[in-house]
């Protein structure tokens, strides 16, 4: 069928099986606008500034395992979407981004809103093109989708030129793609799978660590198997949330800078570490030279260039981590509760995480204990990057994969608010809970009249302390309290700005506020509800291991004498 | 400090634009050493060819081979640190020729089978191909006389024998 390029273009995405992409238009996307104008089958939910859409892309893709798509036009726009680019890079998520660029004729000329999108989007995505052919759009495009969900996901860039939306093409449908350069399956090697199975059954203390790739794959139910035939507790990555039930009490919750003491206390002195979809972040690791140092190593990944990249791995299993675990649950033998169990049990009672006495001054750690309560662990919880990411990481259970979105890898203040957008639109049958702080909320607030406009009803917990707080604790705790550029009290009434936007505001001050705060945001369900919870401006983070060192420094509640 | 090594990889790539880019990105963004790098399209002409020399560690040096296969458009990279190759470079060395050392240069590049190639009243243009060291040899023996102006190729590599990298 003859259509022009932009027409193609929508028609390749709805043959892809996309529905909804997040964007803004500007003067080269104006034809990909006009073939989205009057469709049903794929509609664009229009953002008010383009990281809002690539992050409510990220969301997107994060609580539906799709894909998710966002649209910017050339120059400002394309450098606007930057930020969410690098984010879903960083933490492997599917994202399509198409963005218009001058014609190809006025390419490398400094036309008017020409950057070079092509260059600066290269090392913050998997991969990207510059279409400068029309006869190529429908191709493009299902490589695109192909290359973000495949393998170890990314998200990849489609650069269209204006004259290639406007150009004739005679549109016939891909229904495959083969690429010389790229295959992503592996098969696993089974002998590699039988090696770690030796590894598990001589072990005396082993620990599974597991991380995002065990939520990409879907890889939650044969972990969960793993771990209960074998009785090998688990601690999940930031980004690993939800990959066991955190109320499954083989869970240890988080390890890491902010992780549990537990969890801390038993990757040190585990002799096997079983990483599964993990990449041996800093923030995991400290100081690695006395990460783990007694054990051996079985790394699991789909991507061959994690295997060695900062731990030396004893047994590595290349492959897909659902269909790697599932062979090694087979091969493992069963064993029973063992002393290592009850010294790690231990250590869990020990240091038991513990919500601070409210005493008049509100807790966040409370907060977020009600919200799991009150949910069982069962919504979406989107969080911003800061203290209110490492409280909600710590105090909320997260029961399922999906349900748990955060900035990992680029720690993107701004995220939470539009990313719980996509998720909300990508799951409206479940309560989405936008946990943010008082300084990245304000980065993408602007995003309230999008997700006003389209009804969609977000608790977004502020936790208000009136600071930079992740920024502040560190100066409290490692620049002797020299608080430089963190006093961010001049700010809106937040409550009122919700209402200005045509959301609920609420504001809560006092402990026995929350419940009732909480219980009325959960009736409202055709607009976001926002709670300006004013919380100890004071509180800090504990458990907290500095960063680059090790678990001796490990500080599990506020040093004394501070 | 871990051991340097020198490593030479043949990477085949999908010959579109900003292929270049893509690994001279990689190489710059983490922290990769190219000591030369060679390029041209191969026999399909949607192919081209990349002789990288690397130098680093041992987990450098993987972390190369890994980073780099791992590049949507790279086809195949074959890491020839492990095999017998033949190894080849072309050099073009201006150098000063006064009248009473032209005979002890033209007798030079007799024994390396190089060429003269261009000659004016002050300067010989030699060229000449070998394995790194033999370019390297030469070089410094010219050196005395004057070094006005070096092109190197960057080095290209081969399996021996039957092997292709294709
Ligand atoms: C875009 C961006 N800018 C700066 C930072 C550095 N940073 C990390 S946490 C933080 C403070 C966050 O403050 P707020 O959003 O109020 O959250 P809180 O820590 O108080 O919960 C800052 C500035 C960042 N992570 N992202
Ligand atoms: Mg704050």
């Amino acid at each position: 069928m003859k259509m022009n390029g932009a027409n193609a273009l929508i028609q390749s995405l709805v043959d892809q099986g996309v529905d909804m992409v997040f964007g803004i238009p500007g003067g080269v996307m104006i034809p990909i606008y006009d073939a989205l104008y009057g469709r049903e089958d794929l509609k664009n939910m229009l953002m008010r500034h383009e990281q809002g859409a690539g992050h409510a892309a990220d969301g997107y893709a994060r609580a539906t395992g799709k894909v998710g798509v966002c649209f910017a036009t050339s120059g400002p726009g394309a450098t606007n979407l930057v930020t969410g680019l690098a984010n879903a890079h960083m933490d492997s998520i599917p994202v399509l981004a198409v963005t218009g660029q001058v014609r190809t004729t006025s390419l490398g000329k400094d036309a008017f809103q020409e950057a070079d999108t092509f260059g600066i989007t290269m090392p913050v995505t998997k991969h990207n093109f510059l279409v400068s052919d029309v006869n190529d759009v429908p191709r493009t495009i299902a490589e695109a989708m192909y290359i973000a969900q495949t393998g170890r996901p990314g998200p990849v860039l489609v650069d269209v030129p204006m004259d290639v939306s406007l150009a004739e093409v005679d549109y016939q449908p891909i229904t495959e793609v083969k690429m010389r350069s790229y295959s992503p399956h592996i098969d696993i090697d089974e002998a590699m799978v039988e090696q770690a199975a030796a590894l598990i059954n001589e072990a005396k203390r082993p620990v599974l660590y597991v991380g995002g790739g065990v939520i990409t794959s879907g890889a939650n139910e044969e972990l969960t198997r793993l771990s209960e035939k074998t009785h090998i507790l688990v601690t999940n990555t930031l980004l690993g949330k939800g990959a066991i039930s955190e109320y499954h009490p083989h869970s240890l919750g988080m390890l890491g800078m902010h992780g549990t003491a537990y969890a801390n206390h038993a990757v040190n002195e585990c002799d096997l570490l079983i990483a599964v979809g993990a990449r041996f972040d800093d923030r995991v690791t400290g100081k690695l030279a006395a990460f783990a140092q007694r054990a051996k190593v079985i790394h699991i990944d789909i991507d061959p260039a994690e295997i060695d990249k900062t731990v030396q791995t004893t047994v590595p299993v290349l492959g897909d981590c659902k269909e790697a675990l599932a062979m090694l649950v087979e091969k493992v033998q069963p064993r029973e509760e063992t002393d290592w169990n009850k010294k790690i049990m231990q250590w869990k009672r020990e240091f038991a995480l513990q919500c601070p006495a409210n005493e008049g001054a509100l807790q966040p750690q409370c907060v977020i204990a009600k919200i799991s309560d009150m949910t069982k662990g069962e919504a979406i919880v989107v969080t911003d990057v800061g203290q209110n990411q490492m409280f909600s990481a710590l105090y909320y259970s997260t029961t399922k994969p999906r349900r748990w979105l955060s900035s990992g890898g680029l720690g993107t203040m701004g995220y939470g608010f539009p990313a719980s957008i996509g998720a909300q639109v990508g799951r409206p049958d479940l309560p989405v809970f936008c946990i943010c702080g008082d300084g990245g909320f304000q980065m993408t607030l602007q995003e309230l009249a999008a997700a006003v406009e389209h009804k969609l009803p977000i608790k977004i917990i502020l936790l208000n302390n009136q600071y930079l707080g992740m920024v502040r604790q560190w100066q409290e705790l490692f620049w002797n309290g020299r608080y430089s550029g963190v006093d961010i009290s001049v700010q809106p009434d937040f409550k009122m700005l919700a209402e200005a936007y045509g959301a609920e505001g609420m504001r809560v001050k006092h402990p026995d506020e929350v419940d009732g705060a909480l219980a009325r945001a959960m009736e409202i369900n055709d607009r976001p509800t926002l709670i300006d919870f004013q919380i100890n401006p004071q509180e800090n983070v504990f458990p907290m291991i500095p960063a680059g060192q090790s678990i001796e420094e490990m500080m599990v509640n506020r040093p004394k004498g501070s | 400090m871990p051991k340097l090594m020198q490593h030479t990889i043949t990477v085949l790539v999908d010959n579109k634009p900003g292929v270049l880019a893509r690994i001279s990105g990689l190489f710059a963004r983490r922290g990769f050493n190219i000591e030369s790098l060679a390029v041209s399209i191969t026999d399909d002409p949607t192919v081209s060819r990349m002789t990288i020399v690397a130098s680093g560690d041992d987990s450098t040096l993987d972390q190369i081979n890994k980073q780099t296969s791992k590049l949507i458009d790279v086809i195949k990279l074959v890491d020839y640190s492990q095999i017998p190759i033949i190894e080849r470079e072309l050099a073009l060395i201006k150098v000063k020729a006064e009248p009473v050392h032209r005979a002890e240069i033209m007798q030079i590049v007799d024994i390396f089978r190089a060429k003269i190639i261009d000659i004016s009243v002050t300067s010989f243009t030699i060229e000449v191909t070998g394995g790194l060291d033999k370019v390297d040899a030469i070089e410094n023996l010219l050196r005395p006389y004057g070094i006005m102006e070096v092109v190197r190729t960057g080095k290209i590599a081969m399996a021996r024998g039957a092997h292709t990298a294709i």
